[in-house]
């Protein structure tokens, strides 16, 4: 297994209290696999790429229970200069939007040529070649006469193809793509995710794929994990999970995607906000929202039950996932 | 997970659609409307600029052609040159400032006189051939002597400045980057720093020294000037650590030195570049109020604070004697003070 987060728990003290970013996340990815882990804003899924990655804010925020193992060893035991060094060469991040993401004082090729002076010790003449090249391979047209240009001078959809480009520059095992295409267009954004599963493909990555949009996750994820309040609600193999889901959130955000059939029809939306960390409900963080909910879900916290029957290595964290399969 | 992963279905062929995607460096949506240098230069308004430029990139085919000679990278500096050079504010304090330094390094060049040269006898005499500002209350000639006292002035506003943006960035650069401990320690120095009033302190700390050269002023300076900068440094580089390049060079490997080097000075500086510009024409203003106290710079070195000074007890009966060296002390300060104001506009993009 490249990547096993374990149980993993984060928590950001401001000043209202505690905050239970994330309570008990685990997940893995596997070469080659992309795992996309879906969720509303605030469930915790950014915070656990940060967290993998090793770029939280501590403070205020703090991992305070877990493991993190990347190739069977236990990144949060890695001092940060080791962390540091696993960062870029063997694990690379790619955020939401790529203008800001960019330094914009520095010419993309600077940029992308830092990969390679930094973990690799290349010369800077040798490092603008393989810029070029990098650009070559994500397709912005004339990159050899663009690779002095600044980050304003590229389109949006450009720009995140450099961002991935930067990302991929030292062909790590693991890529971590946080919303890829949330600040694009919806052309641009296939795109983005055609040279990105592609790129994955022949460079056999792990791909972790935080997004909330299920369009996306539907063409490109071979496995779909579902976080809600900072924990994963359930998590299938996509195709398994489209056809029935086995967690009423999970349910809720399937059948809230506008269909073509549905016209004329009022839009389903899952009712109420998600929970705040600051106060999570006792018993399954969903509950005030579920429409199945009983008395024992205000009480319990379900565990991540064993699916059966329903494709495999498939888990939900629902008390009643027997008749939310069945409808 | 036994379970190998399934290979993703591929609803299309991955084709290659990324030719059809507009070329886009004219689109970017920066928030700032690009210019082409060419374009600029022809000085029309906003809206005819934009509409040539559009022109421009429709005319411009697609590929690689779009970064074109016509169309060089540009940056905060480079576009912030730009702006100066079209300015005329920049244009008049630059001159000013450019002749001061000239005067500064060769004062022999357009007075040949001996500033330390004087006589009695022509004391407070007004205008003459050869002495165009005439003589002070010692006699001696007071267009030499201003002119020898801009290099006094021009190099105590260079030190300090300099001595005072280097340890006010550095610290603050350093505290606002790590945060913790050791901001919050500097963070209430540079409080107990500003409470010392300048002059109070200069009255206290010079007293006591007895050199004549220019340094104890300097490093009074930069003992009461760092904490300002300090302040601007530290904040400016909260700023930008916070943005998102920085956690993603973060998450892309980079040492703490390389962000703080690389992404976060050449981002954060341009506010201290502005305070440091401006604070240059104070702190001149400084050495002339810190020497007309009698605790700057004392005699034989020639400045414009101990001639007005020593002119203030002549002023009904020789003004010229105060005026001039005031006067070349208020343009250099105002042109310090205006080319200041000139770089904050050109390097603050809110202001364009």
């Amino acid at each position: 297994m490249l990547l096993e987060v374990r149980d993993l728990h984060v928590e950001f003290r401001t000043r209202d209290g505690v905050a239970n970013a994330v309570n008990g996340v685990t997940y893995s990815v596997d070469e080659g696999e992309t795992l996309a882990v879906l969720g509303e804003s605030g469930s915790g899924k950014s915070v656990t790429a940060q967290a993998v990655m090793g770029i939280l804010d501590t403070p205020p925020g703090k991992i305070t229970a877990g493991e993190i193992l990347f190739r069977g060893q236990d990144l949060l035991k890695f001092k940060e200069e080791e962390r540091r060094k696993v960062r870029g060469a063997q694990m690379a991040m790619i955020f939401q939007d790529a203008l800001s993401s960019l330094n914009p004082v520095l010419s993309v090729g600077a940029q992308l040529g830092e990969m390679f002076t930094v973990h690799r010790g290349m010369s800077r003449k040798d490092a603008k070649a393989k810029a070029v090249e990098l650009m070559d391979r994500v397709r912005i047209p004339g990159a050899a006469s663009r690779v002095g240009d600044y980050p304003h001078q590229f389109s949006g959809g450009m720009r995140q193809r450099i961002m991935i480009a930067m990302a991929l520059a030292l062909e790590p095992a693991l890529i971590i793509a946080d919303e890829p295409t949330t600040a694009l267009d919806v052309t641009v954004q296939a795109q983005v995710m055609d040279l990105l599963a592609e790129l994955q493909r022949e460079l056999d990555m792990g791909l972790i794929l935080i997004t909330h949009d299920l369009g996306v996750v539907a063409d490109v994820a071979d496995r779909i994990a579902v976080m809600y309040a900072g924990r994963i609600v359930e998590s299938a193999q996509v195709h398994d999970i489209y056809k029935a889901p086995a967690h009423p959130y999970t349910k809720g955000l399937l059948e809230s995607i506008p269909r073509l059939d549905q016209k004329g029809k009022e839009l389903y939306a899952i009712k109420g906000l998600p929970p705040n960390l600051l106060h999570i409900p006792p018993g399954c963080a969903f509950n005030p929202r579920c429409p199945m909910a009983q008395d024992v879900c205000r009480t319990d916290v379900p565990p991540l039950y064993e699916v059966t029957g329903a494709g495999p290595d498939r888990r939900s964290a629902c008390h009643f996932w027997r008749e939310c399969l069945d409808g | 997970m036994p379970e190998p992963p399934v290979p993703p279905e591929q609803p299309t062929p991955p084709q290659r659609p990324l030719r059809s995607m507009p070329p886009g460096p004219h689109l970017s949506g920066g928030g700032r409307a690009p210019e082409d240098g060419a374009i600029a230069a022809t000085g029309m308004g906003g809206a005819m600029d934009l509409a040539t430029e559009e022109g421009a990139s429709l005319g411009k085919p697609p590929g690689p052609d779009a970064g074109g000679p016509q169309d060089r990278p540009r940056s905060l500096w480079s576009d912030a040159w730009r702006d100066l050079r079209r300015n005329p504010v920049f244009i008049v304090s630059a001159l000013v400032i450019l002749f001061l330094v000239v005067i500064s390094l060769w004062p022999s060049a357009i007075a040949s006189g001996n500033p330390l040269k004087c006589d009695l006898a022509k004391s407070q005499e007004g205008s003459q051939p050869g002495h165009p500002f005439g003589f002070n209350g010692q006699g001696c000639d007071v267009y030499t002597r201003t002119v020898y006292g801009a290099r006094v002035s021009v190099t105590v506003g260079v030190c300090a400045t300099l001595g005072v943006s280097i340890l006010g960035s550095v610290l603050g650069g350093l505290a606002g980057f790590f945060g913790g401990v050791w901001d919050a320690i500097l963070s209430r120095i540079t409080d107990v720093f500003f409470a010392i009033p300048v002059v109070l302190g200069g009255l206290v700390l010079l007293s006591v020294v007895t050199s004549s050269t220019v340094w104890p002023v300097i490093g009074f300076m930069v003992l009461l000037g760092w904490p300002q900068i300090s302040r601007i440094a530290r904040g400016s580089v909260i700023t930008t650590r916070q943005h998102d390049y920085v956690q993603a060079a973060r998450a892309l490997g980079a040492s703490n030195s390389r962000m703080l080097l690389r992404h976060i000075t050449p981002n954060a500086i341009a506010p201290v570049i502005v305070v440091a510009t401006i604070a240059l024409g104070t702190y001149i203003s400084l050495e002339a109020t810190l020497s007309f106290l009698g605790v700057g710079l004392k005699p034989p070195t020639v400045s414009w604070g101990i001639d007005i000074s020593s002119a203030s007890q002549y002023i009904r009966t020789a003004p010229h004697a105060l005026l001039w060296p005031a006067g070349a002390l208020a343009v250099t300060v105002l042109a310090f003070i205006m080319l200041g104001d000139a770089v904050r506009d050109a390097l603050d993009p809110k202001l364009r």
